[in-house]
């Protein structure tokens, strides 16, 4: 057939390319010597940013991305093959840029089997959720071209009747005007710039759920089901899309694609450190001065990042509490850390955190760190998709857990606990969100168990010193239930013996305690729930613990939660 | 109604659903796999999963979402098991074997995996144990003691428990969703093997819910199954609730007789009364599920019985009266009675000993006049040749058809268990399904070929897509419902299926004809040699009828001599007790010890689970005591010699549990009469879910089934209304 053919020309083409080792692209990458590391990273030069029109300045349609240089040598790449494609992918180091970091060279590679009959999908995930992020509608705003060319040329890697679909809840009609219009003039002839390639280009829209950028969910919710990951094997590459073999990825990974074709990987590969190499889009949030996405070069300091582009953090970098460098969904550094760490994979990695979407979410120490990764946590727990049981259950445990520990009214022995619980979910789950769900809350106990300590503390003490403020009011509306309590731990003891007479003081108990809660609530002395919980500690641990321990709360009005 | 679909992904759900491995799809030779779990060594078969694995050593793992002839969920992660090399813990129930793949079972990291898992199951379980009717066999229970810690940690004091609102159903199945672990065994159930798609999940993480969405009935046959997989209490036996624990109750194992597939059930009771039924796995005929009128209609048991025996007075009133005078009168009057103007009738639920010894009581007084209340074609073969009314090719062989013709038949509600295995194959096989019949949903998709026999004639002379299809099929089965065989014509159908069949039958081992009875009792009293139908009957005037559990209403007093002397022995006081002069109270299916030939032809045993109530006899041994009354005693007094008596007859009627196979299809064909080629009706009377709760004797009389069908009608009437009615219904 007609593909057969041009795949023949393209190996014929892709021999003569080694030979005379023809760079495809005008702007050649400097040459550097070899195997000579850098040290320093960051600052990336105007003249090897690969998305320019990151800002929306310039036009975005076909137009103005061909003067910046996008579908440049385009037919070139293609007719070059699909192995010298993955070559050149594989130099670059790519690692995937949606937040696990999965080397894309290799990840592509899967698809390049034999045509089995089946077609061959490329989704690219637009489902862009994790919060902090955004940089794929800045990509699908400003640069579309970027994603489009890459479908040309990627899609050399598979037989002709392939579809394209893409996922996206941002910006979503806006992209597909967009790509639309570009695979009409593409594929209209049934022939992708002439190169005798064609594929069709589906746009579709999710409906919001951040479990659907997993990318097993993505591929069930593109199938019209709920989205619910998938278990694994088989993995999308054998078994995804309807079916089909099926390579996930991100549009920032697709975006940066044909540069890396057009420019080599060896010019890509000249950034950053050893495996984690190339230039990346960063995006600043939170307590600086100038949030915003960037590109920068892989390895850049963080406190670089930040000085040099945000503007730094508001009120200096002295006043910085704690930075999540990569999305929601990884662990916060505290500010020790931030001063030195590098902004990639394995750096973060050594400190115990994560690159993720490198998505970095600045906190000043004006702001309430136990809330912000408590609003995580809430998060998470509405994000669950349900089907594991340790995310379903153990992200609103920690979600209830992290409000709690807010205000403090949780017993230190908690924060032990809710690391264990964090651990019991991590890595036991079909897909990354219990991970996800777990890792900031212990990035919190990791680096502020202190403050943690501090507001129990904090909150036991204004309680207890309420009490203390009020101990006539209190013990007058407890004293009449002491004999009761008595009873009710009696009752609990020998409940068949003395049943009706235990019921009947079980009654009065309740009464009485009813009496000390209106009480108390009249008074107004402590918010409504504390004196709630606290009343309910003080029955619980009576009825179940001694007459001795009541003494003592009775005379000293204090205890221990 | 979707077929798993396309090649590739039947390819993906025989990866990950090695245990349906059928014939057809069984590589030539697989490579074992070698596997080591906790140290040993063990050969598997590629494609199998670490949890099956283990079972092959005898590790159980702990489970709640896998479920054997279910989809793979993984989602409760309770199988989670270690696996070397790999950084977390691995789902066992999902995750293939591969080479040297070394599993320790047993660490205490799969320990703490497992209990953790545990602890968040249990933290919004609510701790009602003390009324949950699962309690005793609850796997969360057991499961919550062997691998759970001794104590919880969370503070439902501050962070509380999550409740759900309880969803209705329908009158059979009891929902406490709080009690849910969200597993989704009900939603792949209801999905995969029930066709109520309808049923699923809503709502996102910990406000997850099951259900319907918009409450609805839960409209399957199958739907009591839903009951039986569920790990825990959120679904449980209506009929049941607050009635027993399990540890209180002893346990039958028993046969059905509600249809003629024999599906194997365990009788629960207590203190001699019958509390409910449940199914027993026989891969063989039911596999793991059984009907709800197998299930449900136990009530009737209790209701509308006869207790004792009845004699019709001189002022024309039934009135009770004493065994011996019941004998007695029945005794004379058979013994006055001349030989040919002698008759008995068994109805579909008798089983074969008390068959056998009416048969025989008869033959004493020379009258072979005894046939059964269902009719067959006596024609062309009809009942001669065994072949010709049994399930020649198996049930299970369904499962490697690759092309299925079904005749007059409408098997979802005429052997739901049947029926549950065509969807199985249906979705995971390119199996090709013709009816011929009426046009209902039977839960697969299939080639609608025409309401008449017409269909069978363009079938034979190759018109059209489906004759090529089966034609052209390695496997060809065809299953032609009783009730096509009825009647005018019937014969006829019968013959050219036979025709038919032996046209496409490619070796001698497959039969291609498969004839589904409707009746329990069916092929065994055709096997031992009774008539088929009541037609004989009308010939002569008949003067002295004997009725055992004939209730369907096929015989009247016009059809015999006005001066007819009747006797009914059964157990429900309805159609056939109406005709009787003597009622001799009989035992149900679950009070007596009773063979019963399924429509393979598979000999079947089923045990007592309660002693028959009031005076009311084992069958055989009131027609053992009126032989002797009657002066021609049968020469067995235990149930004993009674089957050595039947073996004698017929030896596969106590080669229990084996598949019979029938011969002389050939003579069977030669004896076929195709006869005039008038066209036939093949509409079976079971068309829709309202038709299938009451079918005999037994689930008529139930009330629960009664209400069952209203809420089945209200459903089809209003199928977008809440079962509010149907509620007050069952609660009534």
């Amino acid at each position: 057939m007609g593909s057969a053919a041009v795949a023949l020309g393209a190996r014929l083409l892709c021999n003569s390319a080694a030979r005379i080792s023809v760079r495809g692209a005008a702007t050649a990458a400097p040459e550097k010597p070899a195997k000579t590391e850098k040290t320093s990273f960051g600052n990336l030069k105007d003249t090897d940013r690969i998305f320019t029109n990151l800002y929306g300045r310039h036009d975005y349609r076909l137009k103005g991305s061909m003067a910046r240089g996008d579908w440049y040598k385009t037919k070139e790449i293609i007719l070059k093959g699909s192995e010298w494609i993955l070559g050149e992918l594989r130099t670059s180091g790519l690692r995937g840029r949606g937040g696990a970091g999965f080397p894309s060279g290799m990840k592509w590679g899967f698809m390049n089997k034999p045509f089995d009959g089946r077609p061959k999908y490329l989704v690219v995930n637009a489902d862009e959720g994790e919060p902090g992020t955004c940089k794929d509608r800045e990509i699908m705003r400003h640069d579309p071209h970027k994603v489009a060319t890459l479908l040309t040329s990627r899609w050399e890697l598979a037989p002709p009747t392939s579809t394209f679909v893409e996922s996206s809840t941002m910006r979503r009609v806006f992209f597909k005007k967009l790509s639309m219009k570009l695979i009409r003039r593409d594929s209209s002839e049934k022939d992708c710039l002439g190169t005798g390639y064609n594929f069709d280009v589906f746009v579709h829209r999710g409906a919001g759920a951040y479990i659907c950028g997993e990318e097993t969910a993505l591929i069930e919710s593109m199938e019209g089901k709920q989205g619910k990951p998938r278990l694994k094997p088989p993995f999308p590459a054998d078994i995804g899309l309807f079916g089909c073999p099926t390579t996930v990825t991100n549009v920032e990974t697709v975006a940066v694609a044909p540069t890396i074709c057009r420019r080599g990987g060896e010019w890509f590969a000249s950034f950053g450190r050893e495996r984690n190499r190339g230039t990346k889009l960063f995006c600043i949030s939170g307590q600086v001065n100038n949030p915003c996405t960037v590109e920068e070069e892989m390895s850049v300091p963080l406190k670089d990042l930040i000085e040099r582009h945000c503007g730094g953090v508001i009120g200096g970098w002295d006043n910085l509490l704690a930075i999540i460098p990569g999305g929601s969904s990884v662990p916060l550094l505290p500010k020790s850390v931030c001063d030195t760490v590098l902004m990639d994979f394995d750096a973060l990695v050594a400190a115990q955190s994560g690159l993720g979407t490198a998505a970095v979410i600045v906190m000043n120490k004006q702001s309430d760190v136990v809330k912000c990764i408590a609003r995580l946590s809430l998060f998470y727990k509405h994000e669950s998709c349900g089907q594991c049981t340790p995310c379903r259950e153990g992200c609103n445990w920690l979600n209830k857990m992290m409000w709690r520990f807010v205000d403090g009214k949780a017993k230190p022995s908690e924060i032990d606990m809710m690391w264990e619980l964090s651990k019991q979910i991590e890595g036991h789950t079909i897909c990354a969100l219990g991970d996800a769900a777990a890792w900031p809350v212990q990035g919190l106990i990791r680096h502020f168990r202190p403050e943690l300590e501090r507001r129990m503390a904090e909150f036991h003490k204004s309680v207890l010193a309420e009490k203390s403020s009020e101990p006539k009011q209190v013990a007058g509306s407890l004293g009449p239930a002491i004999p009761c309590m008595a009873a009710l731990f009696i009752n609990r003891v020998d409940m068949n013996c003395i049943l009706p007479l235990g019921f009947f003081l079980l009654i009065g108990a309740y009464v009485v305690m009813i009496h000390a809660l209106v009480t108390i609530n009249r008074e107004d002395v402590w918010n409504q729930t504390s004196a709630f919980d606290l009343n309910f500690t003080l029955l619980d641990e009576l009825a179940f613990d001694n007459i001795r321990q009541l003494v003592f709360v009775h005379s000293n009005a204090t205890v221990s939660p | 109604m979707h077929r798993v679909g396309g090649q590739v992904a039947r390819a993906a759900a025989r990866a990950t659903q090695q245990q349906r491995t059928m014939a057809a799809a069984a590589p030539a030779a697989p490579k074992k796999v070698e596997v080591f779990i906790d140290g040993k060594k063990l050969l598997c078969d590629p494609g199998m999963t670490i949890l099956q694995a283990c079972l092959l050593v005898g590790v159980e793992i702990p489970r709640f979402c896998y479920h054997d002839r279910l989809s793979i969920a993984g989602n409760c992660r309770m199988c989670l098991v270690e696996v070397e090399k790999s950084i977390k813990p691995v789902a066992s129930c999902a995750m293939p074997v591969m080479n040297g793949m070394k599993v320790k079972t047993d660490s205490d990291f799969v320990k703490k995996a497992r209990e953790g898992v545990m602890e968040f199951l249990l933290t919004n379980h609510p701790l009602d144990c003390p009324i949950c009717d699962q309690g005793g066999e609850c796997d969360l229970q057991d499961q919550a003691m062997t691998h759970g810690s001794d104590r919880g940690r969370l503070q439902s004091r501050y962070d509380g428990k999550r409740a759900v609102e309880d969803k209705n159903i329908g009158p059979l199945v009891k929902t406490v969703m709080t009690r849910c672990i969200q597993c989704t065994r009900c939603v792949r159930f209801a999905n995969e093997v029930a066709d109520f798609p309808d049923f699923g999940t809503t709502g996102r993480g910990s406000d997850m819910q099951i259900g319907t969405y918009v409450e609805k009935f839960f409209a399957s046959e199958l739907s009591g199954n839903i009951i039986d997989i569920c790990p825990v209490g959120a679904l449980t036996n209506k009929q049941y609730a607050f009635t027993a624990r399990p540890w209180e109750t002893r346990k039958t194992e028993s046969v059905d007789v509600m249809d003629a597939a024999g599906s194997n059930i365990v009788l629960t009771h207590r203190t001699g009364e019958l509390l409910r039924v449940i199914p027993k796995i026989n891969d063989d005929i039911n596999e793991e599920w059984i009907g709800d009128q197998s299930r449900f209609a136990i009530d009737a048991l209790k209701v509308q019985r006869l207790l004792t025996p009845f004699v019709r007075g001189a002022d024309g009133q039934l009135k009770p009266a004493s065994w011996e005078e019941a004998l007695f009168t029945v005794a004379a009057k058979m013994r006055e009675t001349p030989a040919e103007l002698k008759a008995a009738v068994v109805g579909g639920l008798t089983d074969v000993e008390t068959m056998v010894a009416l048969k025989d009581l008869f033959n004493r007084f020379n009258s072979e006049n005894v046939m059964t209340e269902e009719e067959y074609p006596e024609t062309s073969g009809g009942a001669d040749l065994r072949s010709n009314y049994t399930f020649n090719d198996t049930i299970s062989a369904v499962e490697s058809s690759d092309a299925l013709l079904l005749v007059g038949t409408n098997p979802r509600f005429e052997a739901p268990t049947i029926n549950a295995r065509i969807r199985k194959t249906f979705l995971y096989s390119d199996i090709q399904i013709g009816v011929i019949g009426a046009q209902t949903n039977l839960t697969y998709e299939y080639d609608y070929l025409g309401s008449t026999s017409k269909a069978i004639d363009d079938l034979l002379a190759g018109k059209g897509d489906f004759a090529k299809t089966l034609s052209n099929a390695k496997n060809p089965m065809i299953i032609v419902g009783a009730e096509a065989l009825q009647g005018e014509g019937g014969a006829a159908v019968l013959a050219k299926l036979q025709q038919l069949s032996t046209k496409l039958s490619k070796d001698k081992n497959s039969k291609v004809l498969n004839v589904l009875q409707r009746w329990a009792g069916m092929t065994g009293a055709l096997d031992i040699g009774y008539k088929a139908g009541t037609a004989s009957l009308r010939k002569k005037p008949i003067k002295f009828l004997y009725l055992v559990g004939a209730d369907e209403g096929k015989i009247s007093r016009s059809n015999l001599d006005p001066q007819a002397f009747v006797v009914y022995q059964g157990h429900h006081g309805e159609k056939g007790a109406e005709l009787a002069d003597v009622i001799l109270p009989g035992a149900a299916y679950t009070e007596k010890e009773g063979t019963y030939v399924n429509t393979e032809g598979r000999s079947q045993r089923g045990y007592p689970a309660v002693s028959p109530p009031g005076e009311a006899r084992t069958d055989w041994k009131i027609v053992r005591a009126v032989s002797e009354v009657a002066g021609k005693t049968l020469p067995y007094n235990e149930i004993k010699e009674l089957r050595a008596r039947m073996s004698e007859i017929a030896p596969h009627l106590v080669r229990y549990r084996d598949f019979e196979p029938s011969s002389f299809s050939k003579q069977a064909l030669e004896l076929a009469q195709t006869g005039s080629s008038s066209e036939k009706e093949l509409v079976p009377k079971q068309r829709d879910l309202p038709d299938y709760y009451q079918t005999n004797v037994i689930s008529r009389n139930s009330q629960l089934m009664a209400a069952t069908k209203r809420a089945a009608l209200d459903a089809r009437e209003n199928p977008y209304m809440e079962p509010a009615v149907t509620q007050a219904a069952a609660r009534a």
